[in-house]
């Protein structure tokens, strides 16, 4: 059993026989003909059937791949019709005496060299097309059925795939790819992800693997070669779980986040940085409902600045489009310490200077994060969320200094979104208990139930010894939850849970019953959560 | 023999799809178009000769036609080019 690194480009696991994909490089021989005319004739109806093939290529790779991937196919059929391209295949066979291949062959390669030797990226990377259409002509002119096509379901291992070799694969046999070269936006790359079969680059691939049997782990982006037969179990295990998930996601995808008696839940997606986006849209969340700002801080050498911050949050304001996204300002000690913050130690930090306290007493941290919100508001559709909160003076302070922000921005020419949603995280059980008074003052709650449970309970929540009584399903724990619904209904706002119980689905019928109106669990949790709600009552 | 200046405004230059538009559209005409770049001078008939000239954003070409139709071509190609070349 050894295990090879590369780079992973879609993240799933796929188990099989592997199959070495190896291109016929036969060389061209120059073979002297004296029957010139045959030969040209040879080469026309070569290119006709060239282009045949590229047609039918093209349509299957708009169906594949999309229009904007399948446009190198028509581009191909553009150089392939060239009449300097002709010209010159057929100038060598009249002035050389020479075989149709020899012609083409020499054609392409010059022709390659001219792109290769350009300076500009777009242009240089035409090199590797030029080859790819002298291959398909040559290949006709042989009388070769092109490629060497898997039988069975394999893992597909090669140097290289050009685009048009992918594209007339039986899609059907592959498990996986895995090339030593490419990039992540090559055409493979492309359509490895278009399938959601797992594919890695960047790999030292070896002949002597074919007919092996393989692991592909796309999450931790390796290849298992020869398997032991306990890693076999384990890898079995997974992609079990794998393929539950994406019968799941089959059917649960673009489906509505409704219950059976039509109460509409917004299902959104906990995020810790920008490259969690992409998860969050694959799995369907409607937006986001907790983005902890805190990585832009931890890691940091220094107090990120605001252009610093002001890029992430557009950033995935952006990828969301138009879909919710409520960013939590920072949420820094406790558990989580920065050096540059300089805190001192303490014996309880869970209770301790931690988040919105931080922020209010060192303010200009707080008017940093501020601003870069508020600028990412023009972008798309940003709330803002703060933690930790036991008073109404907290809120009337945080929106002083919100105000003097937006004041400030406005006297700077810069824009934001005026009706940038505000509101509060319910963690403690002082602001549960005076929910009522808070609900006035902001336009949402959003209740984080890890902290709600720990302080309800007085049980620290990372204490091993203690879990067994640190539990978040304890009647006063769900009382608070569903006073802090009743609380916010009566003012007019929305409530929701972004603690990990959000994604509890021997609760989900429970708080739908309670009137939570929102659910920000993990990624992965979407589908069940979803699945979860459509079979629950919130009335009755 | 007739000409006209315009300044590319594609994105990416005349890379191939546009390329293979303005040669399609030159190969209506009788009289021969050449697009002439500060490096060199190339047919706009061809698609892989107007590629290996690699023309980029904000580069300032001269369409040259010459022959009985050389009106219309450059009208309706330089117009063709303007227009971003379906892009």
């Amino acid at each position: 059993m050894t295990e090879y690194k590369g780079k992973a480009i879609v993240k799933g696991i796929a188990t099989g026989k592997v199959f070495f994909y190896s291109k016929d490089t036969e060389a061209v021989r120059r073979i002297k003909v004296s029957d010139t005319e045959a030969e040209k004739e040879r080469y026309a109806a070569a290119k006709e059937k060239a282009l045949f093939q590229l047609d039918e290529i093209y349509k299957k790779a708009l169906e594949e791949v999309g229009e904007e991937n399948a446009a190198i196919f028509e581009v191909h059929q553009m150089l392939l019709s060239d009449d300097d391209f002709n010209d010159s295949v057929i100038n060598v066979i009249d002035t050389e005496g020479v075989n149709a291949e020899y012609a083409v062959a020499r054609t392409g390669d010059n022709l390659a060299e001219v792109f290769a030797a350009m300076e500009d990226e777009y242009f240089k990377a035409r090199a590797a097309d030029m080859k790819d259409i002298t291959e398909r002509v040559l290949n006709v002119l042989k009388g070769s059925e092109s490629t060497n096509v898997p039988s069975e379901p394999v893992i597909l291992i090669a140097e290289d795939l050009a685009p048009s070799e992918t594209v007339q694969m039986d899609k059907n046999n592959l498990l996986a790819f895995v090339t030593r070269l490419g990039s992540s936006n090559s055409h493979t790359a492309i359509l490895a992800r278009n399938m959601d079969i797992p594919a890695l680059i960047g790999v030292e691939i070896s002949k002597d693997w074919n007919g092996k049997q393989a692991i592909i782990d796309g999450v931790r982006g390796v290849i298992i070669v020869d398997p032991d037969e306990a890693t076999v179990m384990e890898y079995n295990k997974k992609i079990a779980k794998q393929t539950e998930r994406k019968n799941l996601l089959n059917t649960l995808k673009g489906q509505e986040d409704v219950t059976l008696d039509g109460k509409h839940i917004k299902l959104y997606a906990n995020i810790g940085g920008v490259g969690d986006v992409a998860d969050v849209l694959k799995n369907d969340a409607k937006g986001i409902g907790l983005f902890r700002s805190e990585f832009l801080y931890l890691e940091s050498d220094d107090f990120p600045t605001e252009e610093q911050q002001f890029e992430a949050y557009k950033k995935v304001a952006q990828l969301m489009a138009g879909k919710k996204v409520i960013i939590r300002t920072l949420d820094i000690g406790a558990d989580k310490q920065v050096d540059y913050f300089n805190l001192d130690k303490e014996d309880n930090p869970a209770l301790g200077y931690r988040a919105i306290r931080i922020c209010l007493q060192q303010p200009e941290i707080f008017r940093t994060q501020l601003r870069a919100l508020l600028r990412a508001s023009a972008f798309g559709n940003i709330a803002i969320m703060y933690p930790m909160i036991i008073s109404e003076d907290e809120v009337l302070k945080i929106k002083e200094i919100s105000s003097s922000v937006k004041e400030e921005l406005k006297a700077e020419g810069i824009s934001f979104d005026e009706n940038t949603e505000e509101g509060i995280m319910i963690e403690t059980p002082a602001a549960a208990v005076i929910s009522d008074k808070l609900a006035k003052l902001v336009d949402f709650f959003s209740i984080g139930t890890n902290d709600l449970t720990q302080y309800t309970l007085a049980a620290d929540r990372q204490n091993a010894k203690l879990e067994a009584i640190a539990d978040p399903h304890h009647e006063a724990v769900l009382r608070l939850i569903e006073l802090v619904c009743k609380n916010a209904h009566e003012a007019g706002i929305w409530a929701g849970i972004c603690g990990e119980l959000g994604s509890d689905l021997e609760l989900t019928e429970r708080f739908m019953k309670m009137g939570v109106d929102e659910l920000s669990v993990s990624s992965s949790r979407i589908l069940p959560v979803r699945q979860k709600i459509r079979q629950s009552k919130a009335y009755s | 023999m007739i000409s006209k200046k315009i300044v590319i405004t594609n994105p990416s230059g005349i890379h191939a799809r546009p390329a293979g538009l303005l040669v399609k559209e030159a190969k209506n005409f009788k009289c021969a178009v050449t697009v002439k770049t500060p490096a060199k001078t190339v047919s706009a008939k061809s698609v892989l000769t107007l590629m290996t000239a690699a023309i980029r954003n904000g580069t300032e070409i001269e369409l040259c036609c010459d022959g009985e139709d050389e009106a219309e071509a450059l009208e309706k190609l330089s117009a063709l080019i303007e227009s971003g070349l379906g892009e």
